[in-house]
Parts: structure tokens; C-alpha cells; sequence
């Protein structure tokens, strides 16, 4: 990715994620957390994972903040927009942002390994294609492109189906929980 | 140019942000917003050092898969925080965190 595109999309998602804290109406700090979504996105696919940028889009700007806007809106919640912040929080949130950010500035500026571009490191598709056993990702790779929704499809089901099947019963037992804590009592 | 170093920074401001976000606001809905954008700066480390840690000439997909574990998990985990919120509301008719305060010593 270009350089100018990286610091735009970089400030988009930073801007938009300052202003998700700063708005104080929820339904604002919704939208914008969703066009931050949007920026983080276009950083992953700056770091060619496709997929993973994909459903960042799909799951988080449409899945997750649509059902966040729809309890906002359920709720129905604009008459706390008048209180007044607590400025200890406050002042107690931004010291631990930037000490956070103090400490991480010192690591990185000594971090020799992290000073590559990603130019530096450039994906080589004949070294992998010559390792890849399953024709439709060895084609793909031949031909250089690459074929990241397979790949990462292919570590997920050949080293982590567990896991797969893990996150399938979780999915199960938070919609379950979900009905379960939604549902009115009785009596 | 664009290095290594770069994601890693912009990952920590975002997760910085998201921190903020949490310990100074009391809405509960944004506390919730700013820790799935806590989750996405990590997520975004995590895909930094998949694309700059190459294997075999393609960037290691183990990382990638743990992405994709976190966005699953944390999808969940926000039905069910969310559902939480709710029944909160019912029985607080408040989205304060200052209103819940039954555990207080």
C-alpha cells in the first residue's frame, strides 16, 4: 500500500475511534466505530489478508454495530446525554492512554527487527506453490495470486478443527444464553 | 515508507483510545463499543506480524486463523453482552455503570 493511503486510512480509523469516546450520543459513537471498522479494514487488506479484511466488514460493520444500533434504539436512552462526565475518569483514562503509548514508543524506537517494509518481505509464490498440496491453491499460487480465503480456510480446517467445532458450540450456547436472558419472566 | 513498526503504533493508539474509552465513560453501551475496538487493535497486530513473519513465502495463516477465532468469539460474546445490557435496563432503567452498584462495599 502506497504511503499516503496508509496514513489516510490510519487517520480515519483513529479519528472516527476518538470520536466513538468523545460523542455523546450512543448512536453517533455507533456510526463512527463502524466507519473506524471501515478504515482497520482497509489496513488489513494493505497487509494482504483479504479474508480477514472481509469479515471485518461483514461481521463488525454489519453484524455487530447493526445489533448495537438496534438495542441504542430499543433502549432508547437520549436522556442520559445530559450528565455531565466525570472528569477523574476522564483524567484517569487519558494518563493511562498515554503512558500506554509512552512505554510502547519506547519499545518500538528500539525494535531493529520491526524497521522491514512490507516490500522487504515479499510473498513468493513459486516457493509456495511448490509446497502446497492442494491443486486449486498450488494453480493459484503459480499464477500469482493469491488465494487467501483457501489458505486460511485450509489452516483452519487441517490444523484447528477442534477449535472449529469449539467456536461452533460456543455459538450455539451464546445463542441459547441470549434467548434465555431476553426472554421475560413469567409470574 | 511503511514499516512493521507503523501498524504496531497505529494498533496502540487504537487500543489506547479504546482504553480511554473504558475507564472514562459510563455509558455501557460505548464501554462495550470501546472494548470490541480493543479487540480490533490487537486483531490488527496480530495480522501485522502474519503478513511480516513469512513461511514457506506466504504469511503465516496460524495468526490469521486466531483472527478469525477473535472476531467469532467476540460476535458472541457481544449477543450475549448485549442481551446482558437489556435485561440491565429492565430491572435498573438505566445504562449508567454508576447505577449499578449492588456489590458496592
Amino acid at each position: 500500500m502506497p504511503a499516503p493511503l496508509f496514513y489516510f486510512f490510519s487517520l480515519l480509523m483513529l479519528i472516527f475511534g476518538a470520536l466513538v469516546v468523545i460523542c455523546r450520543n450512543p448512536v453517533a459513537s455507533a456510526l463512527s466505530l463502524v466507519v473506524s471498522f471501515v478504515g482497520l479494514a482497509a489496513l488489513f487488506i494493505s497487509l494482504d489478508a483479504y479474508f480477514i479484511g472481509t469479515i471485518q466488514i461483514l461481521v463488525y460493520a454489519g453484524a455487530v454495530m447493526v445489533l448495537f444500533l438496534f438495542i441504542i434504539m430499543l433502549l432508547d436512552i437520549r436522556a442520559e446525554a445530559g450528565r455531565k462526565p466525570n472528569m477523574l475518569a476522564v483524567v484517569g483514562g487519558i494518563a493511562l492512554a498515554v503512558i500506554f503509548l509512552v512505554q510502547l514508543g519506547s519499545v518500538l524506537s528500539k525494535n531493529e527487527m520491526g524497521n522491514k517494509t512490507v516490500a522487504d518481505v515479499p510473498i513468493n509464490y513459486q516457493t509456495a506453490a511448490q509446497v502446497q498440496k492442494l491443486d486449486t491453491i498450488k494453480a493459484d499460487l503459480q499464477n500469482s495470486t493469491l488465494p487467501d480465503a483457501k489458505l486460511v480456510g485450509q489452516t483452519l480446517f487441517n490444523r484447528y478443527p477442534f477449535q472449529i467445532q469449539l467456536i461452533g458450540c460456543l455459538l450455539l450456547v451464546g445463542t441459547v444464553g441470549v434467548v434465555l436472558l431476553s426472554k421475560r419472566e413469567v409470574n | 515508507m511503511i514499516t512493521l513498526n507503523h501498524y504496531l503504533f497505529v494498533s496502540g493508539i487504537l487500543f489506547a483510545i479504546g482504553l480511554t474509552g473504558v475507564v472514562a465513560r459510563r455509558n455501557i453501551l460505548t464501554i462495550y463499543m470501546c472494548l470490541e475496538m480493543m479487540l480490533s487493535a490487537a486483531n490488527l497486530t496480530l495480522v501485522a506480524f502474519s503478513r511480516f513473519h513469512l513461511t514457506d513465502g506466504l504469511p503465516d495463516y496460524n495468526a490469521q486463523a486466531l483472527v478469525f477465532f477473535t472476531i467469532t468469539v467476540a460476535a458472541a460474546e457481544v449477543a450475549v453482552g448485549l442481551a446482558i445490557i437489556v435485561a440491565l435496563y429492565r430491572t435498573k432503567h438505566s445504562v449508567d455503570v454508576g447505577a449499578v452498584d449492588n456489590l458496592k462495599g
